[in-house]
């Protein structure tokens, strides 16, 4: 496995509009990485060579995929947020690409137009699109966008003079009156989608759609309840990377490739087989989302004696909790059932959020995780406001609580380490 | 014999531990290869001897394969050597700073470090001794001699140094500007104290609590009698020597 590579393809780039030299040089650097952070870890399931392959076509095989796609006149769409309805999307044919901005390379690129003080994950999106340096931002039909953080929705209209970019307001509260609006923006929504598509939303359609990515949730959901297992059977950065990859695999592959390795992971439970040490300290992480190839603090924990068992993070818990019924088959029921599961998601962009903390709490619980650590990004005002009320949860009930404010710089990794460390050392010695 | 090392961005702390307790240590300053700093000072006593904290513990790791441990355990370890009763620590190093809380055990309960910036760090106060024409060891009395009559406004290091020139410039007197100086840093401190907790007996280590000035307004702020142990700055590597013995 240690030959593996992030394949490049000049000729399909050149074809799509990506900057070459750069792209090759980024993939180079991502092949190092992926080698380091992932082929390193000892006794990683079978099943993951098919993620390892998804990596590897990450600029390539999955990019002529969507370009056939195309031509088969499906629309490609791009996406910021796990508030965007991918039941219509997928109903409607369509590719569904959550668009990520994990990487320090390309924010000098955002930060020749964007202010330094906004949140890397912005930036560093924001950067591959005008340094035309991710394959996917050069394929996309539409870019659908949302009201949530304040960097995002002002973004949004500088991506609008890129490419063609639809905004769904998103409520900010969580009254009645909030769920009737985005059962509104749901539905015009459906419309827009529509039009793009050039079909019209069929019952079927939605139900088929519905399914379908009910069942990526429901392979998530399983995996998930693998890993907290006593003994996981898998990493937390694996289960991580199966998270990000499920931003922009085909849905249907791959929920059979994770149910196939759930099953793989269900015999390794009933063996007694886990992949870390024992003794390895049962980790939470809560916060903001950690976009591909953002694996800098899993890879600290995980190095340092540390297991992460949970994640509550839109790349984890908040997307895939909760499912939409599907015993209805009517439009507007099926529509109104999906506005109410969205409605579900606590992101920090609301207030007041106490669902979140219940969230949180219940999460430490379930996944008998000994400590959490509080992920956020460097200024992301919601996250790290709502950090005080979550740690505060925490002290009263004596769980150990480690705030990280970092963007994805390397320079404050050393420092990283030792904070994370003596969290881990903290927890054991309390063990005993 | 248990050795102790503490492997910091600007020097190097060797503690030795005899059988009877007797304590003894070594500092050196890092240099460009502090691998090699290392390696000279303890190569003599077999690996199994030695636990390493700071900065380049893991570094040394890899070369010794002897045990490591964080800054904030090797801290909490050596402080309550001294002072069993220790509940709060006030670390104040070259390249950072830290609070850290204790339970009634005497374990860690929650800590805090310092920004990746320097401000609030000895080598803050280094700087700015320096643009002010004074000797580190001299800085904290020279301080001590103002009354407290300017503010600096700016945490940042870069920031402060102009607003110290610019000061200095406009002739302000150079002990003021001192004092301004370490009541600066003293603030980042306390910032950091507030946000953990404090409780009682606050305990300073780490080489700027060699610094009379530190020691005395971070008193006054908090209205509480501050500890120093002999020899702060070595704190840490004799926190690893003491670790040490606990496990053997
Ligand atoms: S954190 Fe909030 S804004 Fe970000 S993806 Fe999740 S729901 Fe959307
Ligand atoms: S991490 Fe925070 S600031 Fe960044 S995009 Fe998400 S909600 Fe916005």
């Amino acid at each position: 496995m240690m030959n593996f590579e992030v394949k490049a393809d000049p000729e399909l780039w050149e074809k799509i509009g990506v900057d070459v030299t750069r792209l090759s040089k980024m993939r180079e650097v991502l092949t190092d990485l992926y080698k380091k952070a992932f082929l390193s870890q000892k006794n990683r399931p079978e099943g993951m060579r098919y993620f390892d392959e998804v990596i590897s076509n990450i600029h390539t095989g999955r990019i002529r995929e969507i370009l056939q796609a195309k031509e088969e006149g499906r629309p490609v769409v791009g996406t910021f947020c796990v508030f965007v309805p991918e039941e219509i999307i997928v109903g409607l044919e369509g590719v569904c690409i959550g668009l990520c901005g994990g990487s320090q390379g390309t924010i000098p690129d955002a930060e020749k137009v964007l202010p330094k003080n906004i949140c890397p994950l912005v930036k560093s999106a924001y950067g591959f699109r005008i340094g035309r340096v991710c394959p996917y931002f050069q394929v996309l039909d539409v870019l659908y966008g949302e009201t949530t953080c304040d960097a995002k929705k002002k973004n949004y209209e500088l991506y609008a003079e890129e490419l063609p970019t639809y905004v769904m307001e998103i409520p900010q509260m969580k009254r009645k009156v909030d769920e009737e609006l985005w059962l509104k923006e749901v539905k015009a929504f459906k419309e827009h989608m529509e039009g793009v598509a050039k079909r019209s939303l069929t019952e079927e359609a939605l139900h088929e759609g519905i399914k379908i990515i009910n069942r990526k949730r429901k392979a998530l959901q399983r995996l998930n309840e693998l890993r907290m297992t006593e003994n996981p059977p898998i990493s937390g950065k694996d289960v991580l990377l199966i998270n990000q990859i499920s931003f922009y695999d085909d849905p249907v592959r791959f929920a059979e490739k994770v149910e196939a390795l759930c099953e793989e992971l269900e015999e390794r439970v009933k063996r007694g087989e886990g992949v870390s040490e024992r003794g390895a300290v049962r980790v939470m992480i809560a916060g903001t989302p950690m976009a591909l190839p953002n694996w800098k603090v899993p890879n600290i924990v995980e190095n340092s004696g540390g297991i992460i068992v949970y994640e509550e993070s839109c790349i984890g818990s908040r997307y895939f909790n909760n499912l939409i019924p599907e015993e209805s088959k009517d439009l507007e029921s099926m529509l109104l059932n999906l506005t109410r599961r969205y409605m579900k998601i606590n992101c920090a962009c609301f207030t007041p959020n106490e669902e979140r903390i219940q969230d949180i709490l219940s999460a430490y619980e379930r996944s008998k995780a000994e400590g959490i650590i509080y992920y956020s990004l460097a200024f992301c005002h919601t996250y790290n406001i709502e950090a005080y009320k979550v740690k505060r949860a925490c002290e009263e009930r004596g769980i150990p609580f480690l705030f990280i404010e970092t963007d994805y710089s390397p320079e404050d990794v050393g420092q990283l380490q030792t904070r994370i460390e003596a969290f881990l050392e903290q927890i054991r010695e309390r063990r005993s | 014999m248990y050795l102790g090392i503490d492997l910091g961005s600007r020097t190097i702390k060797v503690c030795f531990l005899s059988e009877k307790g007797e304590i003894s240590f070594e500092v050196v300053e890092s240099g460009y290869d502090p691998l090699k700093q290392a390696l000279g000072l303890i190569q003599k006593y077999p690996a199994k001897l030695i636990v390493a904290t700071g900065y380049g513990r893991h570094l040394l790791k890899e070369h010794l394969s002897c045990e490591v441990i964080t800054e904030i355990k090797a801290h909490a370890f050596g402080v309550r050597h001294f002072f069993p009763e220790a509940r709060t620590i006030i670390d104040i190093g070259g390249q950072d700073s830290k609070v850290i809380s204790l339970d009634k055990e005497g374990r860690v309960a929650r800590f805090l470090m310092n920004e990746k910036c320097a401000a609030g760090t000895g080598r803050f106060l280094e700087i700015m001794a320096m643009s002010l024409g004074y000797k580190v060891s001299e800085f904290g009395e020279k301080a001590l001699q103002g009354r407290g009559e300017i503010k600096i406004s700016s945490m940042c290091t870069v920031f402060a140094e102009s607003e110290v020139i610019s000061l200095k410039n406009r002739g302000a007197n150079p002990l003021e500007i001192a004092r301004a100086v370490h009541q600066s840093v003293v603030d980042k401190i306390l910032s950091m104290v507030h946000r953990v907790g404090v409780e009682e007996k606050v305990v300073f280590t780490g080489g700027v609590a060699k610094n009379v000035a530190i020691a005395r307004l971070l008193q006054e702020a908090l209205g509480l009698e501050i500890l120093i142990p002999p020899h702060p700055e070595i704190t840490g590597a004799l926190g690893c020597a003491l670790y040490k013995r606990e496990q053997t």
